[in-house]
């Protein structure tokens, strides 16, 4: 079927590219859920084979569910990133919108020394954080966490959301100054919805670092009260002895709540993505 | 009930000077239009006047008091963006209503004053609708009737015609017009194509490079400019320029419109040739290369066949025609 824009071998070519990326892509993310589906003969005899149903297994899950306390490790990464995420779109935003709003003296300095951020590796500042965070009395709670977090977010948010809240007309915010709406009105009400795909954009990529990050829950919070899932997951990797049947189920949970998180946004992610070039 | 006065209002962005100091007084009811090319500052001093850009120093009056540092809102005004401006996520209605309900109206009223707009607007089968699912008319009405609601002062368009298209944009063009003569109502308007200044204004203020360059009605205007660049600027097409020195003439630059212009084949005061005609049907332009005068525009009412490369005589209306000085200031 050769139309005037598309050619049958070209068709072709481009599926067979994007379907074998796709495969590369989600192959470690099969091979984790299909052995954790496995017992530890069968992921060590054959680990790229599907559970058959001789080595089909649940040993994994039940280590998982039975010892330590999952469930609460679950609620913690939730808290974190969500709380995170908030504070990174709220606070991302509000900085956004003055910065490309108002013209106040040193505002291109100001929008330089935030880009900085997404430069710089937060990793980098870690010993400071944590002198910060035990003299501050916060080491092994969530709030740690959740603050630096906020903190490493916001580079990318204010950068990404400042060029697209330029790009929303000045004359809709002026309309709203003349019907008398205030300067956080205008904000919520007129600017965010109009950058909503962009918001949805910054919050995938604010999420998943979040919610993988293994390196400050394990400085910061490594308590048996505010252990996150990745760390929980730690518990089962041993020096000697590692038990790969819970590691593995353990990680196929973790996907779950990002995957929904990332369905919640992904008709506005690609809206966002893609707003720029039309239009 | 909606008089303007501007002193010596200033606005420099940086070391930028918009505004070099304005000087102005609206009386109630007045249409006046802000006209001029862009970059002037036109739409700068609006902006001024609504409180949406703080002016450097000067002072701004509505109704004889100083509004210089009172909010938008707080003013008496109402806007009509180029843009339409309108809130997406709102109805018609509550587009309309907005304002109002921010300045505390009781429901009634509202009510009672969408009705009245709607009406005169014909909007009342959109009132419902969602401004995307409006065509730029209707959106660009939507925009006046939310004015209107609001009873204010001082209406302020910003170019308002400019997103629409030709027929549309005499319609509302139009509309305008009657809203003012219905309201009574002080308006001012900005805009960068004479033909809506001529046609809407009880008061030109021409503007050039963040100064006034005449204030006046549109037939002052047009049968006395103060100088060169109001000349120019209005009229249509463009005021031809000769150069005094060729004409033998001790002004530096003698004007004439391309209507005050005669044509012959036979004789005439400027020897020209035929370089394009624009036949209109209703008027013919000429552009014609003449020796002494160099390219002027004729304008000649109904059909008048010229062949390029053909030679005619031009001849000017001398009682029409302007001298202006070194300056650009019209000679006497």
């Amino acid at each position: 079927m050769s139309t005037a824009t598309r050619s049958l071998p070209r068709t072709i070519g481009a599926h067979a590219i994007l379907l074998t990326y796709t495969a590369i892509a989600l192959f470690p993310v099969i091979l984790v859920v299909m052995n954790s589906f496995k017992s530890r003969a069968g992921i060590f005899g054959a680990p790229l084979t599907p559970p058959t149903t001789k080595t089909f297994d649940l040993i994994g899950y039940t280590t998982v569910f039975g010892q330590g306390d999952f469930f609460h490790y679950f609620q913690n990464s939730l808290v974190v990133t969500v709380a995170s995420l908030f504070f990174v779109l709220l606070f991302g935003a509000m900085a956004a919108f003055a910065l490309s709003e108002y013209r106040f003296r040193g505002n291109t300095l100001m929008g330089l020394y935030l880009a900085l951020g997404i430069m710089i590796p937060i990793r980098l500042g870690t010993v400071a954080i944590l002198q910060l965070m035990v003299a501050s009395g916060l080491v092994n709670t969530l709030t740690a966490l959740i603050l630096v977090y906020t903190a490493q977010g916001l580079p990318l948010a204010i950068f990404i959301l400042s060029e697209f809240m330029r790009q929303v007309s000045s004359d809709l915010k002026n309309a709203g100054r003349i019907d008398g709406l205030s300067e956080y009105t205008i904000f919520f009400r007129l600017v965010l919805p109009l950058v909503r795909p962009a918001m949805a954009t910054v919050a995938v990529f604010t999420m998943i670092p979040i919610w993988n990050d293994l390196w400050f829950p394990l400085i910061l919070a490594p308590s048996e009260e505010t252990k996150t899932v990745t760390l929980g997951a730690q518990l089962f990797l041993g020096q000697f002895v590692t038990n790969w049947n819970a590691i593995l189920a353990a990680l196929s949970l973790a996907i779950l709540p990002v995957l929904i998180l990332y369905v919640i946004f992904s008709r506005q992610l690609i809206r966002g993505i893609t707003s720029g070039a039309v239009k | 009930m909606g008089s303007l006065k501007i002193e010596n209002v200033k606005k420099a962005f940086g070391p930028v000077e918009v505004l070099k100091g304005i000087d102005l007084e609206v009386t109630d009811g007045e249409f006046v239009v802000f006209v001029g090319p862009s970059g002037c500052g036109k739409s700068t001093l609006l902006r001024v006047i609504a409180g949406l850009e703080d002016s450097t120093s000067g002072r701004v009056l509505i109704d004889g008091a100083d509004v210089s540092v009172t909010p938008p809102a707080k003013r008496g005004i109402a806007m009509v963006f180029q843009t339409y401006a309108l809130y997406p996520h709102l109805t018609v209605k509550n587009n309309m209503a907005l304002g109002l309900k921010q300045a505390g109206t009781p429901a009634a009223e509202i009510e009672r004053r969408i009705k009245i707009a709607s009406a005169m607007l014909s909007l009342e089968p959109y009132l419902e609708r969602r401004p995307a699912e409006l065509s730029g008319g209707q959106r660009q009405r939507v925009a006046i009737g939310r004015a209107v609601v609001r009873e204010p002062k001082l209406f302020l368009f910003d170019e308002p015609l400019s997103n629409l298209d030709a027929a549309l944009r005499v319609n509302t063009r139009l509309e305008i017009a009657q809203l003012h003569r219905r309201l009574k109502a002080t308006m001012i308007y900005v805009t960068h194509d004479q033909v809506e200044a001529m046609t809407l204004a009880d008061k030109i203020v021409v503007l050039n490079a963040g100064r006034i360059e005449q204030i006046g009605s549109p037939m002052e205007l047009y049968n006395a400019p103060a100088n060169e660049f109001v000349a120019g600027f209005i009229g249509s097409p463009k005021m031809n320029f000769i150069d005094g020195a060729r004409l033998g003439e001790t002004a530096k630059t003698i004007g004439v419109r391309p209507e005050h212009l005669t044509v012959d084949t036979k004789s005439g005061a400027w020897k020209g040739t035929v370089v394009h005609a624009e036949h209109l049907g209703a008027d013919t332009n000429l552009y014609l290369d003449c020796e002494t005068a160099g390219l002027i525009t004729v304008r000649i009412f109904g059909v008048y066949n010229a062949e390029p490369g053909s030679t005619l005589y031009a001849t000017p209306d001398a009682a029409k025609t302007y001298r202006f000085g070194a300056d650009g200031k019209v000679l006497k």
